[in-house]
């Protein structure tokens, strides 16, 4: 009968381990899968195309270049390599102001020849068209389409991604914002969070750190987007007014609402960790006649440095991840960061932001994908990065 | 001349009366043992002579006790200081987390001295001097954890050494190791009486008669009896001790 409970037990035990890690397995598959995907979408909207005059040598735009096209900022065919020739854009909602309904045919069947029509009549012009319009008209040169490329995505410096008839997917503001807004939270984190935990371990009275110690767990348990509402209501006017700024919602005020959150984390963490030095440790410098503070910074941090690491881990964890609060205070403009006093943008806040109005399974939708992939792969490198250091200890057990 | 001298000490953890009124004159380089059956205030009253019964809340000592001429316990008094002085080897080995040579040379870093040479040949001297040298000579810069339980503590006592104290407190220094690491240690103690005052708790009546010149006994708070260890160890002044050394109690 025992033989039995155990052996039950250890099958239980397996298929539960087994089917978890399976699925988290899987669970990054598909992440990293989606987001490949968005490798294989042309840099058109899918199922359009651009078609041009058949006399313009132009043969391949970039994403950025289509967008600068169609936004008018690029007016000349020279500017993208063409012939001197001023750029005339041509959208399908053109049509309906040039022909009539009779023109065109109740069913569209002749918006085709007049889209060339068009084209051939105007030398200098570039026109956005679904591809089922003009798929048999001649006389018409089409860009080459091609996939979005690699390098564009992962060295582009803008985020148009709704843009079209090109959307543009360069994710280093995203990057650039997510690494400032931690890397200050943790700059202002830090200190305060060693100097608390250091003054809860070794100098407050049991008393004082009887009480100090829960409350300081409770605010773990507050939820981010009252962090966030804080920070709307009370930081971001303070910083509008200290430096003068046009707007307060700024990446130090996104560093300021993180650091506050990471915080406790540091702080606990930190603080078990200290508290972990053994007390013959302690007693052993205190008797060569070290003095309290020489006993803390040359035995009880060096023995309990990986614990507090960790916690600073933990801390940029969050603060990397973090996605409602910073959402509500950096102001989410998704430009490279040159001042922490810029609004900007992170990646989860732009996951958030965008993934409700981004259609499933479009190129929008898999680039946000990406997002969670390079998301993943910053923390993955933040704690490769502790592994490595607390493993040079060579002096730990 | 008497190195070290307490007069009427009592101490209290709390309100439990751990140490009832005990006096005592310790001469200089001598080895004094302190034995008695457990929880009978031997290593209290040891941890008296470094103030390191200062560390645990809610304790109270009154009476005095005086280190060549001066009351420790004075306001006065450099804790610190006194520590330098009055050097301690714990019950379990416990080095720092740093390299062999670090964790002999961390005594005198804290207390200000910078020397490079200076710390060098003192680490030397006291790992000589413990009877260590020749084992870690050529790996000074590997962590202290890399050494054996025997080897950890001579590096203990090397590392309270290498300050110079003219009292070394041990508080059943052997008692986490194996014979032939505890022969070495006592053999050590033997030395260690030319240059200090050595203060031995331990719970080895052997060890007791084999390092000591005096012995104290404790009971319950009280030092019951101190005298030269030979006559403790054959015939005591009072029943108690008597029945103690015989094994009949403790």
């Amino acid at each position: 009968m025992k033989k039995w409970i155990d052996r039950i037990a250890a099958r239980i035990f397996t298929v539960s381990g087994f089917t978890t890690s399976i699925v988290i397995l899987l669970i990054i598959g598909f992440l990293f899968k989606e987001a490949v995907g968005l490798f294989s979408n042309p840099i058109v909207d899918k199922g359009y195309v651009l078609a041009l005059h058949p006399d313009n040598p132009v043969k391949e735009l970039s994403a950025y270049q289509i967008k600068e096209l169609f936004d008018e900022e690029i007016d000349n065919w020279k500017e993208v390599g063409g012939n001197e020739q001023p750029v005339k854009v041509f959208r399908l909602e053109d049509l309906d102001n040039l022909y009539t309904e009779e023109e065109l045919g109740a069913e569209y069947e002749h918006a085709g020849q007049k889209i060339a029509e068009q084209i051939q009549a105007n030398p200098g012009m570039i026109a956005f068209v679904p591809e089922v319009l003009i798929e048999k008209e001649k006389g018409i040169h089409r860009i080459a389409d091609r996939t979005i490329p690699m390098k564009d995505v992962l060295l582009g410096t803008e985020w148009f991604p709704t843009a079209t008839p090109s959307p543009i997917f360069g994710i280093l503001p995203l990057i650039g914002g997510t690494l400032w807004v931690s890397f200050f939270a943790i700059l202002i984190a830090l200190p305060f969070g060693m100097a608390v935990s250091i003054y809860l371990a070794e100098v407050a009275s049991p008393n004082v750190r009887k009480y100090m110690k829960p409350i300081i767990e409770l605010l773990n348990g507050i939820p981010s987007v009252v962090y966030g509402f804080f920070g709307l209501a009370v930081i971001v006017p303070f910083l509008q007014q200290t430096f003068h700024l046009p707007v307060g919602e700024s990446g130090l005020a996104g560093s300021l609402v993180l650091a506050i959150m990471a915080l406790p984390t540091i702080i606990t963490v930190a603080e078990d960790a200290l508290r972990s030095c053994p007390r013959s440790m302690r007693e052993a410098s205190l008797a060569l006649g070290a003095t309290q503070w020489q006993t803390i910074y040359k035995v009880v941090i060096p023995f309990s440095i990986s614990g507090i690491t960790s916690g600073v881990v933990l801390g940029i964890g969050r603060a990397v991840g973090e996605t409602m609060a910073v959402l509500m205070v950096t102001g989410n403009a998704a430009v490279l960061p040159t001042s922490i006093l810029e609004p900007l943008r992170t990646i989860p806040a732009t996951i958030a932001a965008e993934l409700g109005e981004a259609p499933a399974g479009g190129a929008h939708y898999q680039s946000l994908f990406l997002l969670g992939v390079i998301l993943f792969f910053i923390t993955l490198f933040i704690n490769s990065c502790v592994e490595f250091v607390s493993a040079r200890n060579k002096f730990k057990k | 001349m008497n190195k070290i001298e307490a007069k009427n000490v009592d101490f209290y953890y709390g309100n439990f009366h751990a140490l009832k009124n005990i006096s005592i004159n310790i001469p200089q380089n001598e080895v004094v043992a302190f034995i008695g059956p457990s929880g009978c205030g031997k290593s209290t009253f040891l941890r008296l002579f470094n103030r390191m019964n200062d560390l645990i809340p809610g304790t109270r000592l009154t009476g005095e006790i005086n280190i060549d001429g001066k009351n420790i316990y004075d306001k006065s008094v450099d804790v610190d200081l006194l520590r330098k002085n009055v050097g301690m080897v714990f019950q379990r080995p416990n080095p720092f987390p740093k390299s062999i040579f670090e964790n002999v040379a961390y005594g005198l870093r804290v207390n200000g001295i910078k020397d490079k040479e200076f710390i060098s040949h003192r680490v030397e001297t006291a790992l000589k001097g413990a009877a260590l040298w020749e084992e870690v000579k050529n790996k000074l810069k590997e962590s202290a954890y890399a050494l054996s339980g025997g080897q950890q503590q001579r590096l203990c006592i090397a590392r309270a050494m290498a300050v110079e104290p003219s009292v070394l407190l041990m508080d059943e220094p052997a008692s986490a190791l194996d014979p032939i690491s505890t022969a070495k240690i006592e053999e050590l103690i033997c030395e260690l009486s030319n240059q200090t005052t050595v203060i031995i708790v331990t719970h080895s009546m052997q060890q007791a008669a084999r390092v000591s010149h005096k012995t104290a006994f404790f009971y319950l708070g009280e030092m019951i009896e101190f005298d030269s260890t030979k006559k403790i160890f054959t015939h005591p002044d009072k029943e108690a001790t008597q029945n103690y050394i015989t094994g009949r109690f403790g």
